[in-house]
């Protein structure tokens, strides 16, 4: 075999390797949520409903932070506000745009309660949430 | 033996011990990768890592790994509802949800939270989203004052501007419950922001993380104010003998 053909397969090998690494190097992880979604659990679980997966990221491309934070009265808190279908279905907090003229209705239920079953309320990937815990204290 | 076949005894040679140096190198370069992927918690994967490529090596006790208490790192960014852990995929709304890849792919980039630069985004127009929930076109009210807050020690100053915050925000959301509006008046650490208050109320939850030290941390020192800093705390004190120059 010449040695440029050879030298080519080398460099091919190597890319081809390379590349193969990069791919299995995606880490595990059981979070991949991403940074600033909310979980809301405050009453999901105890009603047989998964909890509410809210990402910020996809509303804030739509509304400011004052939308939500000032007008509609949402506190900076996860879990802070007292969120129920009741309140939603009367035009407050998620009902002000969720009620099938500016987002989906409330009878999308599957679109909201979207989240595994028994997860924590918490904002993920927030500071307070990566501080170190003792095991014990540790949600789930 | 002829000299081409000497030739090709000496590549295939040379590519056996090539391939080999390529996989040892193809782990040490992830592992570099890894460092540079954003998140800043990458370094404790490719070691993690390691230990499984070694496997028929002993492996070290489970007690002494790494670094026990740091996380596992949160994997690459934008994985879809369907895989990221949080959504439970047997739900069948999860299968309809947008990916977030589809919705930051012409957005200005950073290298944390979102990995997307939400205030220059909005600066360029690359996204419109409403001031107000009934009026499309209701414009931000804005103020533009800057603050600046000096800080301990030789950290850079803190650069606290209200235009882009007011861009988002209501002065309501902050005054006067989280700062007070008045020089002096309020008591900032990042011990606080990182449990959550004052500026950690949004940074380190939707805002961008508080590992972005100099995104906030932006006017340096003054030579002179360095000096001075540098002359307080010189070693050893004063009175302890001929200083060295």
């Amino acid at each position: 075999m010449p040695l440029k053909p050879m030298l080519a397969a080398g460099v091919g090998l190597l890319v081809a390797g390379l590349i193969a690494f990069a791919l299995v190097n995606v880490p595990p992880g059981d979070a991949q949520a991403e940074y600033g979604d909310v979980v809301i659990n405050n009453y999901s679980d105890d009603a047989g409903m998964r909890p509410v997966v809210f990402p910020h990221w996809f509303h804030r491309i739509r509304f400011r932070c004052n939308v939500c934070h000032a007008e509609l009265g949402f506190e900076f808190k996860a879990g802070g506000n007292d969120i129920n279908m009741l309140k939603i279905f009367d035009g407050e907090f998620c009902g002000a745009c969720h009620n099938s003229e500016i987002a989906w209705g409330v009878e999308n239920c599957v679109l909201c309660h979207t989240g595994m079953p028994g997860m924590r309320t918490r904002v993920h990937h927030s500071t307070s949430d990566r501080l170190v815990a003792p095991p014990s204290a540790k949600g789930q | 033996m002829k000299k081409s076949d000497r030739l090709t005894l000496f590549c295939v040679v040379a590519l056996l011990v090539g391939t080999a140096a390529l996989a040892m190198a193809g782990m040490a370069v992830t592992g570099l990768a890894g460092t540079k992927k954003p998140g800043g918690q990458a370094p404790v994967v490719s070691i993690a890592q390691a230990d499984t490529v070694n496997s028929p090596k002993k492996k070290p006790s489970a007690a002494n790994t790494f670094n026990r208490l740091m996380k596992k790192p949160a994997s690459a960014p934008h994985a879809s509802p369907v895989d990221d852990g949080i959504h439970d995929p047997e739900n069948s709304g999860t299968h309809l949800l947008q990916w977030p890849t589809e919705a930051f792919q012409n957005l200005p980039g950073t290298n944390d939270g979102n990995r997307v630069d939400w205030v220059t985004a909005l600066k360029e127009g690359a996204i419109a989203p409403r001031y107000e929930l009934e009026d499309p076109d209701a414009e931000a009210f804005t103020m533009d004052l800057v603050i600046v807050r000096e800080v301990k020690g030789s950290m850079p100053d803190v650069v606290y501007p209200h235009q882009e915050h007011t861009e988002w925000l209501d002065c309501t959301n902050c005054h006067d419950e989280i700062f007070v509006p008045a020089k002096g008046e309020n008591q900032i650490s990042m011990a606080a922001i990182l449990l959550g208050q004052k500026c950690g109320v949004c940074h380190g939850k939707v805002a961008f993380p508080v590992t972005d030290c100099r995104r906030c941390h932006s006017k340096p020192k003054s030579v002179e104010q360095l000096r001075a800093l540098a002359k307080r705390s010189a070693w050893p004190a004063k009175d302890s003998g001929p200083k060295k120059q």
